[in-house]
């Protein structure tokens, strides 16, 4: 009797260990946002906060300090958000065409063009921050909004061209070629026969794009001014402040609503992050 | 009509690959450029220095730092996402209940910005207010805990958060290749009276070699480039004690004003990503050639 559930409860046993681990430091998040700084103070990471005090969540939003800005993560929000809905749109359409073309009407040398295209994914973007800049600054978009929706766009093609092209790769040739018999064209097999069949793939990658684009920090912090700047810079400023007064309580409740978008995104549509999760790792 | 069709699917990709390919290799070009000047604050091209940002670098010792963290974190971050990620799920893949939902929860941290979580750790690993005091409140009063103000031990925090962050997606991966195996297999070697951890060790786990390269070399890829959670988490202190190359190229370049040496440090980045990942993508096209 012993021995035949032991496995299994070791097995659960480790499997909800290991779910505590990931768990843990979201519930100290959340717990520590819903305290006061006397709670803080006398309780410790594990303690339940005494009430359910929105206090810290309130002022991280609209009234918390970085530096002597005091308009709390709002403004940052606002930016991430204008930044991330453009550039997700037009890098995933961009993306779409692309692939479209390199796996329906292949030319000579179009594998090449793709095989070269491919690095983009996994390039060191720090080899492009000097040269982005300059470009940036003769464009006139520096520390721009503008600025930053364009360099995702660019930066995320070679992802979303990646995503299309093995997709649509797997596409009958068939179904592609009778179309062409009965005289439809370029734009029109698009439209008719691609893009109605295109709709698992772009769930997937307007996710990635999104997810990626929300927690971007290395252009945000680079190429961002004053009126700019993505959550992420904001959230990462405003928890390095050096203030007399360290309100951990605040930190945590900015960090929430930083990561609040793109939770969401996931748990309501987890299989498709899971997807691209995949697909930049194994190639079709 | 009918030659305009034929150059119409190139006309359509032309911007995308002029301005993807400007963007990825042009800029590679002009970085590389940029690192044989005597750029400062700002970039300057009449200067020519030859390889000195280069010399300059290597006798550095703040980038001998940022290196030797960048190969502790490496290899640490890799292994360890991957043996946690590997053995849950290989947990996973004993017909448990409630699979749907532990997979989610290990992987959501993937979804979460390193900002945000180096926020959450730098909390955690609070010396006075954090860990510490959680295990004092528990009642072992001699515990000890500032791994994250100290300059040696500081990396391994950055560690510990990145392993949290990535072992969710090593484990995904996994448990994908070893849904791909035939169950036939195993069953043989059951009946041939193998134990299970033995069927894992032997059998599976050589199968599953192909899916254990590509998650290592993701993973390697990443942890190359991370920056994000050791600006949160430590933003490279105390002092430059944990420095990485990212974190290295982006201080000297926007912070320091010494621009040609930033780009010399980028040059050597783009180097190593691509002794790792060029010799992958290129086994990968050739073996498998879409020609339909």
């Amino acid at each position: 009797m012993f021995t035949k559930y032991l496995p299994r409860v070791l097995i659960y046993g480790t499997l909800l260990l290991a779910a505590c681990f990931f768990l843990a430091p979201l519930y100290v998040m959340l717990a520590t946002s819903l305290k006061d700084a006397e709670q803080i103070r006398t309780g410790n990471l594990l303690s339940m906060p005494h009430s359910f005090n929105v206090d810290a969540w309130l002022s991280a939003w609209s009234s918390a300090c970085t530096g002597v800005d005091c308009r709390g993560l709002q403004p940052y929000f606002m930016n991430s958000v204008a930044i991330a809905v453009p550039a997700v749109l037009i890098s995933t359409a961009w993306g779409a065409i692309n692939g479209y073309v390199l796996s329906m009407w292949k030319f000579r040398g179009s594998e090449l063009l793709f095989g070269f295209m491919l690095f983009g994914v996994f390039m060191p973007f720090q080899v492009v921050l000097l040269p982005m800049s300059q470009v940036l600054g003769y464009l006139g978009l520096s520390s721009s909004l503008g600025g930053l929706i364009m360099v995702h766009c660019i930066a995320g093609l070679a992802g979303t061209t990646l995503f299309f092209r093995n997709y649509y790769t797997a596409i009958p040739k068939e179904l592609v070629n009778a179309a062409r018999m009965d005289g439809a064209g370029f734009w029109r097999i698009f439209y008719r026969i691609v893009v109605p069949l295109s709709v698992p793939i772009l769930m997937v990658t307007l996710i990635w794009q999104f997810t990626n684009i929300w927690n971007d920090f290395l252009f945000g912090v680079a190429f961002s001014g004053a009126d700019s700047k993505p959550i992420t810079v904001g959230l990462n400023n405003m928890a390095n402040t050096t203030s007399s007064v360290k309100s951990y309580n605040v930190d945590m409740a900015a960090a929430l609503i930083a990561g609040l978008p793109t939770m969401l995104v996931y748990v309501l549509a987890g299989q498709y992050f899971v997807k691209g999760l995949t697909a930049g790792a194994v190639k079709g | 009509m009918k030659t305009f069709e034929n150059i119409l699917p190139k006309l359509v990709i032309a911007p995308g690959f002029i301005i993807g390919f400007a963007f990825i290799y042009g800029f590679m070009i002009w970085n590389a450029v940029l690192s044989v000047t005597g750029s400062n604050m700002l970039p300057n091209y009449e200067v020519f220095v030859g390889l000195d940002q280069y010399t300059k670098l290597w006798a550095s010792d703040r980038w001998y730092v940022a290196l030797k963290n960048l190969g502790l974190f490496s290899v640490l971050y890799v292994g360890g996402s991957m043996a946690l990620g590997m053995g849950m799920a290989i947990f996973l893949d004993q017909k448990v209940r409630f699979e749907g939902v532990l997979r989610t929860v290990y992987l959501y941290p993937m979804a979460l910005s390193f900002i945000v979580t180096g926020t959450a750790w730098k909390w955690i690993l609070n010396p006075s207010l954090g860990l510490e005091k959680m295990m004092h409140d528990l009642g072992w009063a001699s515990f000890q805990f500032d791994w994250l103000v100290q300059s040696d031990t500081a990396i391994y925090c950055v560690v510990i958060a990145g392993i949290w962050q990535s072992a969710g997606f090593a484990m995904a991966l996994s448990l994908a290749g070893l849904r791909g195996i035939d169950d036939s297999i195993i069953k043989a070697a059951q009946i041939d009276g193998a134990s299970l951890p033995r069927i894992y060790w032997r059998i599976i786990l050589p199968v599953l070699r192909p899916v254990v390269f590509s998650t290592v070399l993701v993973l390697s890829h990443l942890s190359i480039k991370s920056f994000d959670l050791v600006m949160a988490l430590t933003s490279g202190g105390p002092g430059y004690a944990t420095d990485v190359p990212a974190t290295f190229m982006y201080v000297m370049s926007f912070t320091r004003g010494q621009i040609g040496l930033g780009a010399a440090s980028a040059t050597m980045m783009l180097a190593t990503v691509a002794a790792i990942v060029v010799p992958y993508l290129y086994s990968e096209l050739r073996a498998k050639p879409h020609d339909r």
